[in-house]
């Protein structure tokens, strides 16, 4: 029996917002129900072979509320068998997807956990980042999601938006921490490759904020939120005390985890690997019981440290320092003394008892940080 | 003893100036006498470096045999050895005209006499070769060969009655000038019965065969078995092989007074093999070698070091074998504080310095990292003894220096008259002297300028052109030195000296240099976990400053769904591109930094 952390991909949205990158298809909602039938089949393999019992879920996106609510009925059936109890359940949702109904349906099949995509408080921000939702819908989706059970909520924010002031993004904040969420992730815009918004930017028709507002906001995120009770415990996330999120700490702290679904990731036994990104791909593979896996990615023990390493110390609480020695059989200090004192010496991470952590100037710099383990 | 085979031998080169169509010339020669067969023949077949066919210029210089039939009913062997057409390069074009009797002068039929055709033409004249012009272009519509012709009496002073008119690039009248060549180049007048005299014009190194020593036969006989001699070191090789290039090597039975081959004798040592000496027979030397040739003088010098500290043997290793047939590259051990170990390097001048550095990184698949060129400055300390100093870092302490003299080069501009002013502003920025203009007919002028080398270096030719819309053309020759009031500017990155950043400049131009150099410096390095302060200083004396914010963000939001994978990969590429910095002290600097001082425009 090995306890791990199960994320289940659903690719579809009803529009693809300008900044995303991730593994989503606009309007083909239609194909759901094969889809489905082809992550049944897909997890049906794994638990043919493996003993997993899940200690947390993530049904995650594109956007999961937007296929017919009935088909995470099914999903969650099939899983019934592989939770443990207490099992953290968390699903995205889109507040422009979701009814009184679909939620209440939801929390009844266990899921414990809801995330919503929020983003901007203000109209012309949601609309310029081609967001379905106006505030009200949000608004509205928050409220039934509360009167349907779900005591723990999670917001997504983002920040450094193209137009956004210092004020709209503390307006943001205020009315997100006024509603009471349980978990708030705060994330900066990063352009990525083949978005729309990463060609507009190209094209010098949106301009994005500079180095410095961005910090400034990020700031401005993490003293606000933790002066209303939400501690930070990742670069990107706040919870109040007990919220913070069960399974993505699975990622951070380089546990092990299946993903199942069209693009999905998965650590399992040393490895990473990865399904097919595309959708029908994916289906003609996995609905015929097919392995859908494009990649694999043995790791090496250096691999694996340096992961454990940069992983570790995007969370607060840092890096174990007698847990890593225990897990590799390796002096940390001695092995990694070059990196540790030149990033000591420019304080941007900072030894505390037995953890490695980072700094304030180390979490705006943590990707130099990281390098240095490499 | 002169001999009838040697009456129908001619060695000849090709001087033009540069885009004057010398290599197109070459080619139709070497077509028309079917050395290469149509369909073998790729365009320019002389310059096989890749780089001389990319950049269209003739670096090193090669030699091919020609059978040529003329109208006389005979038979001639024709040993043309090319020249390359830069000014840089100048001491080649004086070593392939040793090995000759006789130049064809190739002059452009639209562009007439420029900077190095005249250059080339003195050159030839102090070998003593007998010149023979050609007039190229001729199918253009813009060509003038009456005029051209004219110019070449009035300006050379040479008979341009004879002149082929041809077009190298349609084939028109080759034939004219291959007659040109029989009939008014000199035959080789060598002694076939003498003790063997052979000069060394070129040599490369082969893998299997060692030194292979391109030689022109002046006296006597060599061949197979025979043992031969260098007469600079005295050591002596059994010669394996003789042959003629054509242009592939073509193994012979002999070579006698008066050809063109080559001769590998199984040289392992690329050291023992010097370009200019004199090959004997050891078993009946001649009595005096030939004159050689004069030592080449390098102009320019520049640091060059391995990116990786690691590649510093290869480095060694390949301008070792460079060097074998490019004398006038000189290097030496240096090393730097902030490069660590690497070459002070010598060459003829910038161009020469570019392509020896392209082709440390291309045929070497070397990554360099190259510091600003230098020139040689002569130093006279306060006790009356003068050092020469090429690196910045080793200029002595301001106190102990009693004064400092500068190289200063002769130029010769040619230009058409409407660029005239545009030409002496430049000259004067860059602290020329004027000397003299004379006006060749109405519409061109030859200018006469002493201008310091050290103004030369960077981007004279670059800014020349710019200034001329291309058409002004230039020559140089060092005059002497001269003193000068000189200082070094120091660049302090952080607080800390770069020592690899350092440069001698003429005081009344540091404070613009320095700024200028502090700017360049900023838009080179990019932002680090720390704010960078740069500053230029004279001595103790801060006269620039910028400054390199301190980066403020560097975080990846966000890990989707457990794609570690990607921001792994998105954390190496970081990485990777962070070794491709150098530490110097606690900044990272990319390779261009230490370039970025050549791009000064002013």
């Amino acid at each position: 029996m090995k306890e791990i952390g199960l994320y289940i991909h659903i690719p579809f949205c009803r529009s693809k917002c300008l900044y995303c990158d991730f593994n989503s298809y606009e309007r083909r909602e239609k194909d759901a129900e094969v889809y489905v039938a082809a992550l049944l089949q897909e997890l049906s393999g794994y638990h043919e072979k493996y003993n997993f019992i899940y200690k947390t879920v993530f049904i995650g996106g594109g956007t999961p509320t937007v296929i017919n609510y009935s088909l995470i009925g099914v999903l969650m059936e099939s899983l019934a068998p592989y939770m443990k109890a207490g099992a953290e359940i968390s699903m995205e949702s889109n507040p422009g997807t979701v009814t009184f109904e679909s939620l209440k349906y939801y929390r009844s099949l266990g899921i414990n956990r809801l995330s919503m995509g929020l983003q901007a408080w203000q109209e012309e921000l949601l609309r310029s980042l081609g967001r379905i939702h106006s505030r009200e819908d949000f608004l509205q989706a928050y409220d039934w999601a509360r009167k349907a059970g779900f005591d723990n909520i999670s917001t997504d924010l983002m920040f450094a938006l193209p137009k956004q002031t210092l004020d709209m993004w503390k307006e943001t904040l205020e009315k997100v921490i006024s509603l009471g969420a349980d978990h708030i992730s705060c994330y900066s815009l990063k352009l990525e490759e083949g978005t729309k918004l990463y060609e507009l930017n190209k094209e010098g028709k949106v301009q994005l904020p500079d180095e410095d507002l961005d910090r400034e906001m990020y700031k401005l995120a993490v003293d606000m939120l933790f002066s209303y009770g939400y501690n930070q415990y990742e670069i990107s996330n706040f919870a109040w005390s007990g919220a913070e999120c069960r399974h993505n700490l699975i990622y951070w702290r380089n546990e092990e985890y299946l993903g199942v679904g069209a693009g999905s990731h998965s650590k399992l036994d040393g490895k990473r690997f990865w399904n097919h990104r595309d959708i029908d791909r994916y289906i003609s593979l996995a609905g015929q019981g097919e392995l859908p896996v494009s990649g694999l990615e043995e790791l090496s023990g250096d691999e694996d440290m340096w992961e454990t390493i940069f992983l570790a110390l995007r969370l607060n609480e840092g890096l174990d320092i007698p847990g890593f020695e225990r897990k590799y059989g390796v002096n940390f200090r001695t092995r990694y003394g070059n990196a540790l004192n030149k990033l000591t010496a420019h304080g941007l991470v900072l030894m505390e008892a037995d953890s490695l952590k980072l700094t304030d100037i180390g979490r705006d710099l943590s990707n130099s940080v990281f390098i240095e383990f490499l | 003893m002169e001999s009838d085979r040697q009456k129908h031998i001619r060695n000849f080169c090709i001087i033009a100036h540069i885009d004057h169509g010398k290599s197109t010339l070459a080619d139709r020669l070497i077509e028309k006498t079917g050395v290469i067969s149509m369909r073998d023949m790729e365009e320019q077949v002389l310059d096989n470096m890749d780089l001389e066919r990319e950049r269209g210029i003739t670096i090193k210089l090669q030699s091919v045999k020609l059978i040529y039939k003329a109208q006389d009913g005979q038979e001639y062997v024709l040993n043309l050895i090319d020249t390359p057409g830069h000014v840089d390069f100048t001491y080649e074009v004086s070593r392939s005209l040793a090995a000759c009797e006789g130049a064809v002068l190739v002059v452009d039929a639209t562009q007439g006499i420029e900077a190095q055709t005249l250059a080339n033409v003195y050159l030839a004249l102090d070998n003593n070769l007998e010149l023979y012009p050609v007039i190229n272009k001729i199918d253009l519509p813009s060509a003038d060969p009456e005029f051209v012709k004219k110019e070449i009496e009035d300006v050379i002073g040479l008979d341009a009655s004879n002149a082929a008119l041809v077009s190298a690039k349609e084939g028109l009248n080759i034939e004219e000038v291959l007659e040109g060549i029989v009939k008014y180049i000199p035959h080789p007048t060598g002694d076939e019965e003498a003790p063997l005299k052979a000069l060394i014009f070129d040599s490369f190194y082969d893998s299997y065969r060692g030194v292979i020593a391109y030689i022109r036969v002046i006296d006597g006989v060599l061949k197979p078995g025979m043992k031969m001699r260098m007469m600079q070191n005295g050591k002596e090789y059994e010669v394996v092989e003789v042959g003629t290039m054509k242009p592939q090597m073509n193994p012979a039975g002999i070579l006698m007074a008066g050809d063109v081959g080559y001769v590998s004798a199984s040289i392992k040592n690329v050291k023992d093999v010097h370009v200019g000496d004199t090959i004997t027979n050891a078993d009946n030397p001649c009595k005096e070698a030939l004159p050689g040739y004069r030592k080449v003088t390098s102009m320019v010098y520049c640091g060059i070091y391995p990116a990786d500290g690691a590649d510093y043997d290869n480095l060694r290793d390949a301008l070792e074998k460079l060097q074998l047939n490019d004398a006038a590259l000189l290097y030496e051990p240096e090393t730097s504080v902030a490069l660590g170990f690497g070459f002070r390097s010598g060459f003829l001048g910038l161009l020469h310095m570019e392509i020896i550095q392209e082709r440390l990184e291309r045929e070497y698949n070397l990554n360099l990292v190259t510091t600003a060129p230098s020139v040689i400055y002569h130093i006279t300390k306060t006790n009356g003894e003068m050092i020469e100093v090429s690196n910045p870092t080793n200029l002595p302490p301001l106190q102990e220096i009693d004064y400092m003299e500068e190289p200063i080069v002769k130029a010769t501009i040619m230009t058409p008259t409407e660029y005239v002013g545009a030409i002496m502003d430049l000259c004067q920025n860059r602290r020329g002297t004027f000397k003299d203009m004379q006006y060749m007919e109405e519409k061109r002028a030859i200018l006469h300028y002493e201008l310091p080398l050290n103004e030369i270096i960077y981007d004279f030719f670059d800014a020349l052109k710019s200034r001329t819309k291309g058409y002004a053309s230039f020559d140089y020759e060092l005059k002497g030195y001269e003193k000068s009031e000189l200082v070094k500017l120091d660049i302090l990155l952080n607080g800390e000296t770069v020592d690899a950043l350092s440069f001698i400049v003429h005081k009344d131009k540091a404070y613009a240099r320095g700024r200028s150099m502090a700017e360049k410096l900023k838009e080179a390095i990019p932002r680090q976990m720390f704010e960078i302060p740069i500053q230029a200083a004279i001595g103790a004396k801060i006269i620039a400053r910028e400054t390199v914010k301190a980066m403020r963000k560097d975080v990846l939001a966000k890990c989707y769904g457990g794609d570690i994978s990607r921001k792994k990969k998105l954390l190496e590429k970081q990485k990777e591109g962070k070794k491709r910095m150098r530490q110097v002290g606690s900044v990272e600097l990319p390779q261009e930094a230490f370039m970025s001082v050549l791009k000064l425009d002013d």
